[in-house]
C-alpha cells in the first residue's frame, strides 16, 4: 500500500488556490473599493489594514502557479496558454497594484493620485482576469495530443463575463466587511454600508452563475443530480450541505449587522466563499484541467512528488504557523493617527 | 508566423527576467546589510546604525516590492510562453522551485511585513529575527533558483521517458548539478557587492556635501571594506565559475572566448567583434597562445572551438564574447576601486579625497549592469537550448501565437517602463536626502501613518519636517 501522491497534491493545490482567493480576495477588494472612500485619510487607512499583509497573501498565487507546475505539469503546460491573455493581463495588473503600497508614500503632487489610481485599477482590472481565468478554466481547454489547440480568445464568453462580473463584486464583499473589522468611525459605517450593498449583488451573481452553469454545462448539471430524465434527488441531498453552507454564510453576514457585529460579517463572507469553492469544485472534479486532464493523467513523477511532499510536510505547517502569528501580530483596528502601534 | 511568437517570447522573457534580477541582486544583499546594521546596532547600541537601517529600510521596501511582482511574472511565464518546457522538465526543476517559494517566498514575504511595520509591535530582538528571517529567505531563494537554472546549464541525475519528459534518477545530483556551487557563490558575492556599490556611491554623495556626517562615513567604510574582502573573491569565484564552464560547457567557452577552431594552445581574444557568418572575430586584438593559460590548463591541451559543433547549436557568439568582456572590466574595475579605498583609508583621506567620492558614485550602478552581463552570458550563452544539450529553445515554446506575445510584451514593456522610472526615480530621491536628515519622530510624521515606520516612538517636541509634497493628501 502507498500513499495517493496525485492526491494529496491535487488537495495541498486546491488549499494554496483556496487561500490565495480568500487572502488575496480581501486585499484586492479593499483597492477596489478605493474610488468610494470619502477622504485621502480613509484611503490611507484602508491601505494600511493590508500593508503588512498583502505580500503573503500574493505568495499563495506564486504556489498556485509553481506547485501546479511542479505536481501537474501537464495541465500546468495547457491552462497557461490557454489562458495567456487573462494571465498576463492579471500580472500586469498585480504588479501596479503592488508597487502602488510603497509608491503612493513616496509619491508627490502627481505621484500621488497616479498610484491611487494604478492601486484601485490595478486591483480591480488583476480581479476581472482572475474572473476570466476562472471562467475559462470552468469552461473547459481545448486540448489534442496534449498541448493546448483552442484560440485565444476562448476564455471570453458572456458565461465567462458573468463569473468575472461576480468575482469582483464577491471581492470587494471580502474587501469590505475585512474593512469593518479592522476600521472605526466613519470609514467603519462606509464599510458597513458596502458590505450591505457587496453581499446583495454576490448573492444574486452566485444564484445566475448556478443557474447558468446548470444550463450551460450539462456535464456539470449531471453532477448534481440534474439532467433531462428527471432529477437525482439522493445527489442532490449528498451536495445540499455546500449551497446551504453558502446561505449560512450569508444568514451569519445578516445576523452580524443586526447584532452589530465587527467581525462576524467577514467570517459569513469566508463560509459564502467556501461555499462558491466546493461548489465549483463538484463541477469539475477530479478534472485539473476540464475536462482534457484529471489530476491523475497531468500529474508529475512519483519520485518528484514525494520529495515535494516531504518537503511541503516541514513548510506548509510552518508557514501557516507564522502566517498565524502575523496575522496575530496585526490585529486589531487601524487608525489613521497612531493606530499603527 | 511561428518563428515570430518565437523570437517574441524570447525577447519578453530576457526582457522581464533582466528586469527582475535588478532587484533581487539587490535585495540579497541589502538584506544581509540590514540585518547586520541592526545586529551592530542592539550589540553597541551606537545611533548611527539606526539611522543608517531606518534610512535602507525604507529602500528596502521599494526595491523588494518591485522583486516581488516582477517575481510572480516568471513563475507564471514558464507556463504561459514555455509551456512545452515546463512540461517535460517540471518532473525535475518542479520540486527545486516549489522549494523557493515554500522555503524563502513565504518567509520573505510574511517577516517583511514584521520587520516593515512591526516595529512598535515586538521587541527589538524579534525585529531583529524577523529581519535575519528576511535575508535568510533572499538567500534560501538564491540557493533554490540558482539550483533549478544550474540543472539547465548542466542537467545531471535525469532520465528521459519515451514521451521526452525528463525525470529524475537522483535527486542530490540534480540539485547540486555540477555547475551550481560555483554559480551559487558567484551570485551570492555579485549581490552583496552590487549593494555594496549602492551603498558607498550614496555614502560618497552625502559625503561630498557634508563631509562630517558619521552615519555617511561609517556606511562608506563598511562599503570600502566589502569591495576590498570580496572583489577579489569575485574573480576567484568568477574564474572557477569559468573551470566549470569549460568542464560542463565547452561550447559556451568556444563562445565567451570567440575561439572559432579547436587548437593547442588558443589565443586571448582581449576585444574585437566576433562574425558568426565569417566565423571569425573582426578587428580582434589577440595575444596567441595565452588562451591556454587564463584558462588554467597546460599549453598543449587542446580547447575546442566553435568548429567542433555544427553551426546551428551556436549561441550568439558576439552577444556572449561582450557580455563576458563587460562583466570583467567592471569586475576589475570594483577590485580597483576597493583597492584604492584601502589605500586613501589607511593614510586617513578616505571622506576627504573627491575623486575617489566621485568614483565611488560612478560605480554605483556597476554592480547591476555586471549581473546583467553575467547572466546574458550565462543565458544567452546556453542557446540555443532551454536544457543544455538536450531541449531546443525552438522546441520549449507554448503553442501561443504573435498576437498574443506581442500583446503582452507590449504591456510588459509599457508597466515596467513605469514602474522602474518611478521606482528608480523615488530611491535616488530617498538617496539624495540621505540617512538622519529627518530625526526618527519627524520621520513618523513625515510618513503616511502604518506605512514603515509610522510606528516609531513619536516625541511630540521634535519638529516634525514634513515633506510638503506629502501634506497635499489626494
Amino acid at each position: 500500500m502507498s500513499i495517493d501522491l496525485p492526491l494529496i497534491w491535487a488537495g495541498i493545490i486546491a488549499l494554496a488556490v483556496g487561500l490565495y482567493v480568500l487572502l488575496d480576495g480581501f486585499d484586492l477588494g479593499v483597492g477596489m473599493l478605493f474610488p468610494f472612500a470619502r477622504s485621502s485619510e480613509d484611503r490611507d487607512v484602508m491601505m494600511n489594514t493590508i500593508a503588512p499583509v498583502w505580500d503573503g497573501n500574493e505568495t499563495w498565487l506564486v504556489l498556485g502557479g509553481t506547485g501546479m507546475m511542479g505536481a501537474f505539469p501537464l495541465a500546468y503546460g495547457v491552462l497557461m496558454p490557454a489562458l495567456y491573455l487573462p494571465v498576463i493581463l492579471m500580472l500586469g495588473a498585480l504588479i501596479l497594484r503592488g508597487v502602488a503600497f510603497e509608491f503612493r508614500v513616496h509619491g508627490g503632487r502627481r505621484g500621488r493620485p497616479f498610484w491611487t489610481a494604478a492601486f484601485a485599477g490595478g486591483s480591480t482590472a488583476a480581479t476581472l482576469a482572475q474572473g476570466f481565468v476562472l471562467g475559462g478554466f470552468i469552461q473547459g481547454i481545448t486540448v489534442k495530443a496534449g498541448q493546448f489547440a483552442g484560440g485565444p480568445f476562448d476564455w471570453f464568453t458572456p458565461y465567462t463575463v458573468l463569473i468575472a462580473l461576480g468575482l469582483m463584486s464577491g471581492y470587494a464583499l471580502l474587501g469590505s466587511s475585512w474593512l469593518m473589522m479592522k476600521s472605526n468611525d466613519a470609514l467603519h459605517g462606509d464599510a458597513r454600508r458596502w458590505t450591505k450593498v457587496t453581499a446583495l449583488v454576490t448573492g444574486l451573481f452566485l444564484a445566475a452563475v448556478s443557474v447558468a452553469t446548470l444550463f450551460i454545462h450539462p456535464q456539470v448539471a449531471e453532477r448534481w443530480g440534474v439532467t433531462f430524465k428527471g432529477v437525482d434527488v439522493l445527489r442532490i441531498m449528498t451536495l445540499a450541505p455546500i449551497p446551504l453552507l453558502g446561505v449560512a454564510g450569508l444568514a451569519l453576514v445578516a445576523l452580524g449587522f443586526r447584532l452589530r457585529s465587527h467581525f462576524m460579517p467577514f467570517i459569513g463572507v469566508a463560509l459564502v466563499f467556501g461555499s462558491g469553492y466546493l461548489g465549483l469544485a463538484v463541477g469539475f472534479a477530479p478534472y485539473i484541467a476540464p475536462y482534457a486532464f484529471t489530476f491523475r493523467q497531468a500529474a508529475s513523477a512519483n519520485n518528484a512528488l514525494a520529495l515535494m511532499l516531504a518537503g511541503t510536510s516541514v513548510l506548509l505547517p510552518m508557514i501557516l504557523i507564522y502566517t498565524v502569528l502575523v496575522y496575530w501580530t496585526f490585529r486589531g483596528k487601524v487608525t489613521p493617527d497612531v493606530g499603527y502601534h | 508566423m511561428h518563428i515570430d511568437a518565437l523570437i517574441l517570447s524570447r525577447l519578453q522573457f530576457a526582457f522581464t527576467v533582466a528586469f527582475h534580477i535588478i532587484f533581487p541582486a539587490f535585495s540579497i544583499g541589502l538584506a544581509s546589510f540590514l540585518a547586520v546594521l541592526e545586529g551592530l546596532w542592539l550589540l553597541t547600541k551606537k545611533p548611527q546604525f539606526q539611522t543608517l537601517y531606518l534610512f535602507w529600510i525604507k529602500i528596502f521596501a521599494l526595491a523588494f516590492g518591485m522583486g516581488v511582482v516582477s517575481g510572480v511574472v516568471m513563475s507564471y511565464e514558464f507556463g504561459t510562453n514555455w509551456s512545452v518546457f515546463a512540461s517535460r522538465a517540471a518532473n525535475v526543476i518542479g520540486p527545486l522551485m516549489a522549494f523557493e517559494v515554500m522555503g524563502a517566498f513565504f518567509l520573505e514575504a510574511s517577516f517583511l511585513g514584521v520587520m516593515l511595520f512591526g516595529w512598535k509591535k515586538v521587541g527589538p530582538r524579534l525585529h531583529f529575527a524577523a529581519t535575519c528571517l528576511v535575508a535568510g529567505g533572499t538567500l534560501m531563494s538564491a540557493f533554490w533558483i540558482v539550483s533549478a537554472n544550474s540543472w539547465m546549464q548542466a542537467p545531471a541525475g535525469y532520465a528521459i521517458l519515451p514521451d521526452g519528459r525528463f525525470i529524475a534518477t537522483d535527486w542530490l545530483k540534480v540539485i547540486f548539478s555540477p555547475t551550481f556551487p560555483s554559480r551559487l557563490v558567484h551570485m551570492v558575492m555579485a549581490a552583496y557587492l552590487t549593494t555594496a556599490l549602492v551603498v558607498g556611491a550614496a555614502s560618497a554623495w552625502r559625503l561630498l556635501k557634508s563631509p562630517d556626517q558619521t552615519e555617511s562615513r561609517t556606511a562608506l567604510k563598511m562599503a570600502v571594506g566589502m569591495f576590498a574582502l570580496v572583489a577579489p573573491l569575485q574573480l576567484l569565484a568568477g574564474h572557477w565559475s569559468g573551470e566549470v564552464v569549460r568542464e560542463h560547457q565547452p561550447l559556451k567557452l568556444a563562445a565567451i572566448e570567440a575561439y572559432w577552431t579547436t587548437k593547442s594552445p588558443q589565443g586571448l581574444t582581449l576585444f574585437g567583434l566576433p562574425d558568426r557568418t565569417a566565423k571569425t572575430t573582426r578587428f580582434g586584438l589577440t595575444i596567441p597562445a595565452v588562451g591556454n593559460a587564463i584558462e588554467g590548463v597546460s599549453q598543449t591541451t587542446v580547447l575546442k572551438g566553435l568548429d567542433a559543433w555544427p553551426r546551428r547549436d551556436w549561441p550568439v557568439v558576439g552577444l556572449v564574447f561582450w557580455a563576458f568582456r563587460i562583466m570583467v572590466g567592471l569586475g576589475m574595475a570594483i577590485i580597483g576601486l576597493g583597492v584604492w579605498g584601502v589605500i586613501l583609508w589607511a593614510r586617513n583621506r578616505l571622506f576627504s579625497t573627491k575623486a575617489f567620492l566621485w568614483a565611488s558614485i560612478a560605480m554605483g550602478p556597476s554592480g547591476f549592469l555586471a549581473v546583467i552581463c553575467g547572466w546574458v552570458t550565462a543565458e544567452a550563452g546556453r542557446q540555443p537550448y532551454t536544457v543544455y544539450g538536450l531541449l531546443r529553445t525552438d522546441h520549449s515554446m507554448s503553442p501561443v501565437g504573435f498576437g498574443q506575445v506581442s500583446s503582452s510584451l507590449t504591456l510588459f514593456l509599457v508597466v515596467y517602463a513605469i514602474v522602474f522610472t518611478v521606482g528608480v526615480l523615488y530611491i535616488l530621491r530617498l538617496i539624495a536626502k540621505g540617512p538622519g536628515v529627518e530625526p526618527p519622530a519627524a520621520l513618523h510624521a513625515a510618513r503616511a501613518p502604518g506605512t514603515a515606520f509610522a510606528g516609531l516612538e513619536y516625541e511630540p517636541d521634535a519638529a516634525p519636517q514634513a515633506d510638503v509634497s506629502r501634506l497635499e493628501r489626494v
